[in-house]
């Protein structure tokens, strides 16, 4: 690993096939900081682009997030067996912001998920978050669209609730959050609008009877007062027997099917190029552009099909065109 | 002025009877623990003590994958009712005290007894014993549950109800203190726990058993606890257990019977004090230790069971196990120990140090029943008591806790009770496992399997109906021939199983003082690599004593490591599994059960499989040196016991190793 880092393009190419084996080798790229690691990775993404693919890759990514404690794990567990029994594979990226402390963090999600071992089409990769508080680690969005040429279902399981969710959508093309019963943060966070509203809302803990119900009537009269009554409510217990996992799949499933993919594709990794072109550049940088505004207008005359890096790279161009012209 | 009426006299008319005297064993075979016992029986002990084997204790057959490695190991293995036939042969059951330590599979292993006394001719109402039966502690501890938690205390409920009115003399749970102190309990945690653990089966009990029988209920709920070296402050503890549970049963429970309210309780004293390092100091740790548990008699111990000299080394051999007998007896049968009434009566320290312990471990019980009580605060204790062990464990290294021989008066002769060519423990037979395999095919191969089947349907709808008992169904499927691992699998399917919180995620961080130095160098290690020093912490097979495994993780994390842990019980491919998804650095194994020359073999292998065979692997547990001579052979890059106790230099070993592997030293990054 302190050698020379994986071949990129080869990688990419084995996910182009379906080569689920590659999944350890793209992250431990991905998450590679070092200057040869990362020009692979752009590499990496070149090769399953969408000008690359011919399209956007065929995974569905779900974000599914919640505060801590809500059962999201047990959830996962239960959803994932689910997928693999509709024969899915499925690639499950769970990032944990609330484990790191003092530099090292504790990675312990992938216990609560039963595993059959020699399962090849179930991935599972557990990361600490960025440096950024509740932040997405930026090598968690290149592992997902990468992993997105070659598995069925992509999820992202982040911890958090207000702004994670945010991060989330812009790299999900759905985004469930899951509420718990009785505890009315999210609720609040819904009403005073510090919190988007999710493709889909899961009640967690169904089991505990009215609590849970009213927590899903509550929720349902504050999304009609958003003028969100479309939004899909759905209780779920994870305790056996479990309930509501079918219905929460369809429910997923259903708003991929309604939703325009592409467009929210492009949208977000717009998005993401001139985030990553502002950490990397400043706000000086994107003044050279001549502001967010016409940095966005001009990116939304770019190819659709460009991935992430190209397009930070095109930025980077129109920049230094800028800063040396008269 | 005094006069002679008001003083008490200074003797009792006649001495006490001595406590019970035991030896916590059994290994390999039925016949062969048979042997033990009887020989033990011989020397005086005046009850036994069955350990069985980490297979029995989850409900797996010696058959089943998870088994590998482990049959015989820490205890006896018994599969069915001719093993526990052959184990109690020639051992008079109707006068016999027997005490299982069984947990998850209690209601299973005291049916096998049932019937094996009613072969000898022996009733139920006859048999005198205690099945461990707490598994709640093995949620925060042991790790040998198999059910979640709702179902587990349903079993525990079906077996205090049934032995009430069917074997009134059995005591059908040992609340468990013990353990709690072994994964790092402070004495007030300890105390605070087990009693909210006793209240969370009371609970439950009461709602499955009428309410006249409430009161003989909470009279047969028995106590197992723990004593360390500090035996002033430990027998304090037990003298606050006594008064907190008095008042519990009058109080919560309304019983009226005073005798029904007496704190009851056998001990075994502590082993996690015991040290590799000059073992021999260990003798007198277990002495003073069992002063704890018999100075007073207001709160003395009704069973003894003392560890032997080298636990830290290995499995105890026989004459190991009869020097810590012989303890007892000397205290027992030498001393005037059992000649006073209590000596601490009227002791204003000993009052003192009481009342603090009293206070504490209620205001530490409210928090747990606001909490919701034991059940739901599983989590909550879990990580309480991985921050007391890593808070013990700084002490240690900073010395400001004193281990004698350990980390001050280092200095040593050789000690020539480990010179012997055994190394001074016993070893298991490595043919056992394919023994029993054999003899688990013989039974099966000549057993009435439609009888068997039928039984097993009956347990299973007995279990689907929660308003049935489980025992009566339980010991049909042990009369007609079933199998520890189906009678647990038949659960299984109908309970499904669990997985209990690590409590490490929790675990508050150290200061940074003690492991700056360590995060400089991990930080430059990551640097080097291209992102964080990655490290899978696994534990390998059925031993769930995760205690070690947990501070390592801990320690890891403060160091500044990623740390993926998943907890106990892991098969080989799913260890491998996770070293390949999660792209570690470095896999370190941790395995107590003595399991761990076919186990770690198997890792290698399973990450060879996996493809990441050149990650390289540390192993820690109790291996004695012949042991991890081989493990080194066979690609081990390094073995850990319980003397290489300073975790930051196991940490920074890691790091070196990671770097060396990485084509790199730590001193000179390039």
């Amino acid at each position: 690993m302190t050698g020379s880092p994986a071949d990129g393009r080869e990688l990419g190419a084995r996910l182009r096939e379906g080569d689920l084996s590659a999944a350890p080798a793209v992250l431990n790229l991905v998450e590679n900081r070092g200057a040869s690691s990362r020009a692979q990775t752009e590499a990496l993404l070149a090769a399953v682009s969408p000008a690359t693919l011919g399209g956007e890759a065929p995974a569905h990514i779900i974000g599914i997030t919640g505060p801590p404690g809500v059962g999201k794990s047990s959830l996962l567990s239960r959803l994932v067996a689910a997928w693999r029994a509709r024969e899915r594979s499925v690639a499950l990226l769970a990032v944990d912001p609330t484990s790191r402390r003092s530099g090292g963090a504790l990675l312990g999600d992938r216990a609560r998920i039963e595993v059959d071992p020699s399962d090849r089409n179930l991935f599972i990769r557990s990361t600490a978050a960025g440096d950024r508080l509740g932040g997405l680690a930026p090598a968690t969005r290149a592992a997902a669209s990468a992993l997105a040429a070659a598995f069925d279902v992509v999820v992202i399981e982040t911890v958090g609730v207000g702004q994670s969710e945010t991060e989330v959508a812009d790299v999900a093309d759905t985004v469930a959050v899951v509420v718990q019963p009785g505890s009315g943060d999210v609720l609040q966070f819904l009403k005073s609008g510090i919190m988007e509203v999710p493709d889909v809302l899961v009640v967690s803990k169904a089991d505990l009877g009215n609590v849970a119900a009213q927590a899903l009537a509550d929720l349902r009269v504050a999304l009609r007062s958003l003028g969100c009554a479309d939004t899909p409510v759905l209780a779920v217990s994870a305790l056996a027997p479990a309930s509501g996992i079918e219905a929460l799949m369809d429910a997923l499933d259903a708003h991929r099917a309604a939703l325009d993919l592409p467009a929210r594709r492009l949208q977000a990794r717009r998005r993401h190029a001139i985030a990553d072109f502002v950490a990397e550049h400043g706000e000086r940088g994107l003044r050279a552009l001549g502001g967010r505004r016409t940095a966005e207008k001009w990116l939304a005359h770019q190819d659709s099909g460009l991935d992430v890096p190209a397009l930070q790279q095109a930025l980077e161009a129109r920049q230094a065109l800028a800063e040396s012209g008269p | 002025m005094l006069h002679m009426s008001e003083i008490h006299p200074p003797r009792l008319p006649e001495p006490d009877r001595p406590w019970m005297m035991r030896t916590y064993a059994g290994h390999s075979d039925a016949k062969r623990s048979n042997e033990l016992y009887r020989g033990n029986l011989e020397k005086g002990q005046t009850g036994l003590s069955v350990a069985f084997d980490l297979p029995t204790q989850t409900g797996y057959d010696p058959d089943h994958e998870l088994a590998r490695g482990e049959v015989g190991k820490v205890g006896v293995s018994i599969a069915h009712e001719g093993d526990m036939r052959t184990l109690l042969a020639g051992i008079p059951l109707d006068h016999m005290n027997t005490s299982m330590t069984i947990n998850a599979t209690a209601a299973w292993l005291l049916a096998l007894y049932i019937v094996a006394a009613e072969e000898q001719g022996v009733p139920q109402d006859k048999l005198q014993g205690t099945t461990q039966n707490d598994i709640l502690k093995e949620y925060l501890s042991r790790g040998t549950y198999a059910f979640p938690p709702g179902p587990s205390l349903r079993l525990i409920a079906d077996t205090i109800a049934y032995t009430v009115e069917h074997v009134p003399r059995w005591n059908p749970i040992n609340i468990c203190s013990y353990h709690l102190q072994e994964a790092g309990a402070t004495p007030v945690q300890e105390i605070a726990y087990s009693m909210s653990n006793a209240i969370a089966v009371l609970d439950a009990v009461r709602e499955r058993v009428p309410p006249a029988l409430m009161s003989s209920v909470f009279g047969r709920i028995s106590f197992f606890v723990n004593a360390g070296v500090r035996f002033i402050e430990e027998h304090a503890k037990l003298r606050a257990m006594s008064q907190l549970w008095e008042e519990l049963g009058r109080e919560r429970y309304g019983v009226e019977d005073e005798k029904h309210r007496r704190f009851r309780y056998g001990v075994q004293v502590n082993s996690l004090g015991l040290t590799e390092a000059q073992p021999e100091n260990n003798v007198y740790r277990i002495a003073l230790e069992a002063l704890a548990v018999t100075l007073g008699r207001s709160a003395r111990a009704r069973a003894i069971q003392l560890p032997a000299w080298n636990e830290a080394l290995g499995l105890p051999r026989p004459w190991d196990q009869q020097w810590s007998l012989r303890l007892q007896q000397v205290l027992a049968y030498e001393t005037d120990l059992l000649e006073y009434p209590d000596v601490f009566e009227g002791s204003k320290v000993m009052e003192g140090l009481v009342a603090e312990l009293v206070d504490g471990s209620q205001a530490e019980m409210q928090r747990v029943a606001e909490l919701g009580g034991a059940v739901r605060a599983v989590a909550y204790m879990k990580a309480g008591l991985v921050e007391s062990h890593r808070e013990r464990w700084r002490r240690i290294e900073a010395r400001e806790l004193t281990i004698v021989g350990m980390n001050r008066f280092i200095t040593t002769e050789p000690s020539p009770l480990t010179a012997d060519a055994d190394g001074g423990i016993l070893v298991v037979d490595p043919e056992v496992e394919a023994e029993q395999r054999h003899a688990l095919a013989h039974w099966r191969a000549h057993r009435d399997q439609a009888a068997v089947a039928a039984a097993l349907d009956d347990l299973a709808r007995a279990a689907r109906d929660d308003a049935e008992n489980i025992m009566p169904a339980t010991i049909a499927a042990a009369r007609a021939g079933a199998t520890t691992g189906e009678w647990a699998q038949t659960l299984r399917d109908v309970f499904g199983e669990y997985r209990a919180p690590t409590g490490v995620g929790e675990a508050a961080a150290a200061s940074s003082e003690d492991v700056s130095d360590l995060r400089d160098e991990v930080d430059d290690i990551s640097e080097l690599l291209g992102r964080r020093l990655k490290f899978l912490v696994g534990k390998p097979g059925l031993d769930g004593h995760s205690n070690g495994a947990e501070q390592i993780a801990v320690r890891a994390r403060d160091a500044g490591m990623d740390v993926v842990y998943e907890g106990i019980r892991l098969t080989p491919a799913q260890i491998a599994n996770s070293a390949a998804q999660e792209g570690v650095h470095v896999v370190g194994l941790s395995i107590l059960s003595g399991s761990h020359a076919e186990l770690i073999p198997s890792v290698l292998a399973a990450l060879r499989e996996a493809g990441v065979g050149d990650v390289p692997v540390v192993v820690g547990g109790i291996i004695p040196e012949a042991d991890a001579a081989a493990l080194r052979e066979a690609g081990v890059a390094a073995v850990y016991t319980p003397k290489d106790w300073d975790l930051n230099r196991m940490m920074r070993d890691i790091i070196t190793l990671v770097a060396e592997r990485h084509g790199a030293s730590t001193a000179a990054p390039a």
